[in-house]
């Protein structure tokens, strides 16, 4: 029930902006210049290249040429809320007042020249939260389904999907969850395989060819760590603040120098989670694009052949790194939740 | 730089669909699977326990049954020691008396013979006593048929008889 209503959903989502966006195209079609893709085939400029695959973008570019518009939703203090197809701002199009420069939305004038004194908030539905979208509906589709084994054969051994996934689920739940976060860690347990399974599906997702860097973008890596912070701190237990405020075995005139070191500390945890997450993803894509990039910077078959061995390899390293990667967000996570529910504890 | 700043309207949308992710999933996925997780591990933690009690269950009987076999067998040798005891002294105690009743038949036969004998030995006197006598008298009669027998027999007698 869900499942239909949620796929009905996304697909007809889809659809519509897709529909919409062919009409405008074909409107606009005369317009095209050229100049863009001729440009292209002159030089090739490798760090642009990376930087427009690792970046968001507005409407998304499946390959050169193939681009499926995403509606730009914007907030502006004077004109409200505005919705449009990201196909009216291609090709440096302007619409309504609005131009694309290099995907941040400007307010432009009469002159073409970009308004300074309005500053347009973008909720944008662009290709990171396209993306975001179909992941959390692959993973609903996913674990709804795996729960539906669990009814289906209980008290009988799991099943396709359910057996892929469910030492997975264990070893989350026995292995990251159970042994850090101490005798209550079932309360944090969905919190835990939702991010795990989050950040392992926008991880492998992300690996996908023309699929957007979404776990390699740091305002959803930030988002995710705020959320372990907010966990951590709502729930951190008497011990965990006294261990802040006044930590133990410390004379008093040190204390001062203390709160600086342990303030440092309790940001540097959620700031550690948004980094290390964001620069291994974004990391592992720089490499691989680079290396893909060679095979166009050199044009040599030798070359290519050897790269192309290479960038394989690395796509393979970075596939476990997909899994590395959301294991140990869990599991400093789970770390991080764990020592700030401990109750009070003598070793110091 | 574009790199590192994070974006407004991305990190709204990453708040927005992850919390909504993690609502759904936890009421429509986690709460089933772990809950089929915990009551799978439960089931098979009882059962092991069931059978490890079952297994000490089972080598308790083994031993309580063994402990009966060997009372059993132990009764049973004592009752078969017990039976010959008393078989034994059952057939002492039956040849005891045959051989008593044995000797008490034979005296008592011994004595009734003994009775007999005097008897007849006691009738043999008096009937020989009473042939005697009548031989005798036969015999003198015989004998003093005549005179002359007669008075020789007298004047022996009267020699015979010393008068002292």
């Amino acid at each position: 029930m869900l499942k239909k209503l949620l796929f009905t959903f996304a697909f007809s989502f889809f659809v519509f902006v897709g529909l919409k966006a062919q009409e405008h195209t074909e409107a606009g079609h005369g317009e095209i210049t050229p100049v863009h893709e001729l440009e292209a085939e002159e030089h090739f400029d490798m760090g642009a290249m990376i930087m427009h695959h690792i970046l968001d973008e507005h409407g998304w570019e499946f390959a050169h040429g193939v681009k499926l518009p995403l509606p730009i939703i914007l907030y502006t203090s004077d004109r409200g809320l505005e919705m449009f197809s990201s196909s009216k701002l291609d090709y440096g199009n302007t619409y309504n007042g609005y131009q694309n420069h290099h995907e941040h939305i400007v307010r432009v004038n009469e002159a073409g020249v970009s308004d300074e004194n309005v500053h347009p908030i973008d909720f944008s539905i662009t290709k990171n939260v396209a993306s975001l979208l179909i992941s959390a509906i692959l993973l609903i589709l996913i674990f709804t389904a795996v729960n539906r084994g669990y009814k289906r054969n209980k008290g009988k051994a799991p099943k396709g999907l359910q057996s892929l996934l469910e030492p997975v689920i264990t070893t989350i739940k026995d292995e990251v969850v159970k042994p850090n976060i101490g005798p209550k860690y079932e309360a944090y347990l969905p919190y835990m395989l939702t991010l795990f399974f989050f950040i392992l599906v926008n991880n492998l997702m992300g690996l996908t060819p023309g699929a957007a860097n979404l776990t390699g973008n740091i305002a959803v890596t930030l988002t995710l760590a705020l959320f372990t912070f907010i966990i951590v701190h709502v729930k951190a237990k008497k011990a965990y603040w006294m261990h802040i405020v006044a930590p133990p075995g410390v004379p008093g005139w040190l204390k001062p120098l203390f709160w600086i070191i342990e303030s440092i500390g309790v940001l540097m945890k959620p700031a550690s989670l948004t980094i290390r997450l964001f620069a291994n993803i974004t990391g592992g894509h720089i490499i691989i694009l680079s290396f893909i990039g060679i095979i166009f910077l050199f044009k040599s078959w030798g070359v290519g052949a050897g790269v192309w061995g290479i960038g394989a390899f690395m796509s393979l390293i970075e596939i476990l790194v997909a899994f590395i990667q959301a294991y140990i967000f869990t599991l400093l996570s789970s770390m991080y939740i764990g020592t700030a529910i401990e109750e009070h504890h003598d070793h110091h | 730089m574009e790199l590192l700043t994070p974006g407004i309207g991305l990190i709204f949308w990453q708040i927005l669909i992850f919390l909504t992710l993690f609502f759904v999933l936890k009421k429509f996925a986690w709460g089933g699977i772990l809950k089929a997780l915990s009551d799978r591990e439960n089931e098979i933690d009882s059962a092991l326990r069931m059978a490890e009690e079952t297994r000490a269950e089972m080598a308790k009987l083994k031993s309580d049954n063994e402990k009966l076999l060997s009372e059993a067998r132990l009764e049973r040798d004592k009752i078969i020691k017990e039976a010959k005891e008393s078989a034994v002294t059952l057939i002492t105690s039956a040849q005891e008396k045959a051989v008593a009743e044995g000797n008490r038949i034979i005296s008592d036969a011994r004595e009734a013979i003994q009775n007999e004998k005097t008897a007849m030995v006691a009738m043999m006197k008096k009937d020989v006593a009473t042939l005697s006598i009548e031989i005798a008298e036969k015999l003198l009669r015989k004998e003093l048929l005549d005179k002359k027998a007669q008075q020789s027999l007298v004047s022996e007698l009267i020699s015979e008889a010393k008068l002292n």
